[in-house]
């Protein structure tokens, strides 16, 4: 399942940081950051539940960009 | 601007103000760094909490935490050495100030780009009880009656019930001229209606509605990566690790050197303020800003010319194209026959037309059809008593105690009728009334008016060779090869045919070219999908072509091939020229740096002056009108 988020973030290079450690969270299978629309498309492995996942994303995504915004 | 633009820019005024203004104050020693403290956390103090953050989740690379440490540092140096505050401020001042120009030219490109796309429908006008009220157009179901008034968008396609309108489609294909729009015909949405009202029949959900189908499809644009947008992410992720290491050695290895072989003083804090300045250039910021934005505003420039590109890969790879292989209907001609020649043995051109439409009153095949459109300005064909298909060879129509056949050369043969052929080529249609001949009608695809400039435009755009597949007879395709100049025809293919011949082009290019497929999207999914790029043209409204294609042009023009091209090449050399200058820079400061040339100043440039040139650099790509 595939679902794209609206996000927020300062700089280019946090986006690509964010979507590193997106990819890297439990339960998401691919994760694309765009900067330039900022929205991040998260591909969910077959079964993960998505509020769980994405609060784990969130959580991931403000180590290394402390002050980032999902919505979700 | 932002909230938080509007802050920041308030922030650098002020702490601005303030370094100049202390500059003049007669204090030294730690009286003067309390003083500078202020302007200091007024501009740094977000930055050092965020370093602070990237400590605690062990983020070693935090660019924060980078500009923390050379700043800190820099201060650090000064007091024992008795030196300048100065640059500390300018360091983070700077670093704010280029933040701050990033954040508002992405912000202004990103408006302006949505701004360009700016089509998508806020609501249908939906009548219930007589009254007009406003739905989300979400919410309106197939079959559903809207009414549209003048001004507004057309939220979902559909079909005219009532109205007549001028339609301003240039929002979808790049066409400035209006389109006149009657009861009966299909309107895709995003169009605008300029005067009068229409109601319209809904015919898809809005979800599947061309409106959507575009947006959806430029705002997923910058998601598939391009090879260069690769190689900085690659390149971004090597470099700062890199020039850390580089920065602790350079505080580190040069002094130990210096005390311990050469037992002179070790210099600490000269190699430790070169090491920071390392530390300030350190931010690959300049570089995976201006790739993406780049291409991201190609993209939205090319849109604004109505050419829809799926990914920032496929602008990189359209640019390289050197082989272009055209389909031949719907792309190089327009698709719909028209009656090109009329040659009747026994009576006068007009009457033979106004025969044939008549024995063909009931037909709706593409040729009947055709025919009577020739004759829109006489209508006065009779209707027949009866009609009799003959399959494969034509119609056979009753008048009272007449019969008109109309049909091809079997038909002919079959009633016995000698008639002869006309020298052109083209699908003949002969016309005999009971038994005697009464001449014959040509029918053929028309040429695009523009097909000859297209292909000509396209050379000059230094593309060797240009091939035409199609699946009509040699003839025809020689004919047309002929009048639009292109170099290589291949005619009498099957769709998997096309598919054999794109397949060989691609093995015989060389490793670095493209090959670009052109179609209108019909029975030429295959080959759409198998190109290096596909390019689909005229294709709103046709969902298929949509989805095998990489490109859609959504007017029928040719000529937008060329354009796509020069799109694409304007922003590849922005693209190459931004990598360059952005890596190039900072190379030879930091090699300056580490010789001890270049001081906090020229690495802030390197930083911050290299990300507003390359920025700025990367929006020229919004601009292609001219081109």
């Amino acid at each position: 399942m595939k679902k794209t988020y609206k996000i927020e973030v300062d700089c280019a290079n946090c986006a690509a940081k964010m979507e590193d450690a997106a990819k890297k969270t439990d339960g998401v299978k691919d994760a694309v950051v765009n900067f330039m629309t900022l929205k991040m498309k998260v591909e969910f492995e077959d079964g993960a539940d998505t509020e769980t996942v994405m609060n784990n994303v969130l959580k991931n995504c403000r180590k290394v960009e402390s002050d980032c915004e999902i919505f979700f | 601007m932002t909230k938080k633009q509007k802050k920041n820019l308030i922030r650098i005024i002020i702490a601005s103000v303030l370094t100049a203004a202390f500059i003049f104050v007669p204090v030294s020693g730690l009286y003067k760094l309390a003083l500078y403290l202020i302007p200091y956390l007024i501009i740094g103090y977000d930055i050092l909490i965020k370093a602070f953050k990237g400590i605690i989740n062990f983020q070693p690379f935090d660019e924060c935490l980078l500009m923390a440490i050379a700043t800190i540092g820099a201060m650090v140096i000064a007091v024992i050495d008795d030196g300048d505050f100065l640059e500390a401020i300018a360091v983070m001042l700077f670093y704010q100030i280029g933040e701050w120009f990033q954040s508002y030219a992405v912000g202004k490109s990103r408006k302006n780009i949505s701004e360009l796309m700016d089509i998508r429908p806020d609501y249908a006008n939906v009548e219930t009880d007589g009254k007009i009220e406003r739905v989300d157009p979400d919410e309106v179901e197939i079959g559903t009656m809207i009414t549209v008034l003048a001004g507004e968008k057309i939220p979902i396609d559909g079909i005219v019930e009532e109205g007549n309108s001028m339609l301003d489609t240039s929002a979808l294909t790049g066409e400035s001229a209006p389109r006149e729009i009657g009861v009966g015909e299909e309107v895709i949405s995003g169009c605008v209606n300029l005067s009068g009202v229409l109601k319209i029949r809904t015919v898809k959900e809005f979800e599947n509605s061309t409106v959507s189908k575009i947006l959806d499809l430029v705002e997923n644009a910058s998601s598939k990566k391009s090879r260069s947008e690769n190689f900085i992410s690659k390149f971004s992720r090597i470099y700062t690790p890199t020039v850390i290491f580089g920065a602790i050695a350079l505080a580190l290895l040069p002094p130990l050197f210096n005390m311990l072989i050469l037992s002179q003083p070790a210099g600490w804090t000269d190699w430790i303020y070169r090491a920071l300045t390392f530390l300030v250039i350190s931010c690959p910021c300049a570089l995976v800003i201006s790739i993406p934005l780049s291409f991201f505003a190609g993209i939205g420039g090319a849109s604004r010319e109505g050419i829809l590109i799926k990914g920032s890969n496929y602008l990189e790879t359209l640019s390289k194209t050197r082989t272009i292989v055209f389909d031949k209907t719907g792309t190089l001609t327009k698709g719909v026959f028209e009656v090109t020649g009329v040659y009747p043995a026994e009576i006068g051109k007009t009457e033979l037309l106004t025969l044939a439409a008549s024995a063909e009153h009931y037909s709706t095949h593409p040729i009947a059809l055709s025919i009577k459109n020739a004759l829109m300005q006489n209508p006065d064909a009779a209707i027949p008593d009866s009609t009799e298909d003959i399959a494969g060879h034509g119609i056979k129509a009753i008048f009272g105690n007449d019969t008109v056949y109309a049909g091809n050369a079997k038909l002919m043969d079959s009633i016995g009728v000698k008639y002869s052929v006309p020298d052109t080529v083209g699908t003949v249609l002969y016309i005999a009334e009971n038994d005697k001949f009464m001449g014959s009608i040509i029918i053929s695809d028309v040429v695009k008016a523009n097909s000859k400039e297209a292909i000509s435009e396209l050379k000059r755009a230094g593309i060797r060779k240009t091939v035409m597949l199609t699946g009509d007879n040699r003839d025809i395709a020689e004919k047309i090869a002929k009048a639009t100049g292109i170099d290589e025809v291949h005619g009498n293919l099957l769709p998997s045919d096309k598919v054999d011949i794109v397949e060989k082009l691609i093995s015989e290019k060389k490793n670095n070219e493209a090959v670009v497929f052109v179609g209108d999207g019909i029975n030429d999914a295959p080959v759409l999908s198998r190109a290096d790029v596909g390019i689909a043209m005229g294709a709103m409204g046709s969902d298929a072509a949509i989805e095998a294609s990489d490109i859609v042009l959504m007017d029928d023009d040719p000529l937008k091939i060329s354009k796509a091209i020069k799109i694409s090449r304007k922003c590849l050399t922005i693209v190459t020229e931004n990598i360059w200058f952005a890596i190039g820079v900072k190379i030879v400061c930091l090699i300056l740096g580490a010789l001890g040339y270049a001081n906090m100043w020229t690495a802030i440039f390197a930083d911050v002056g290299v990300m507003i040139l390359v920025v700025i650099n990367a929006i020229r790509a919004l601009i292609v009108k001219k081109l």
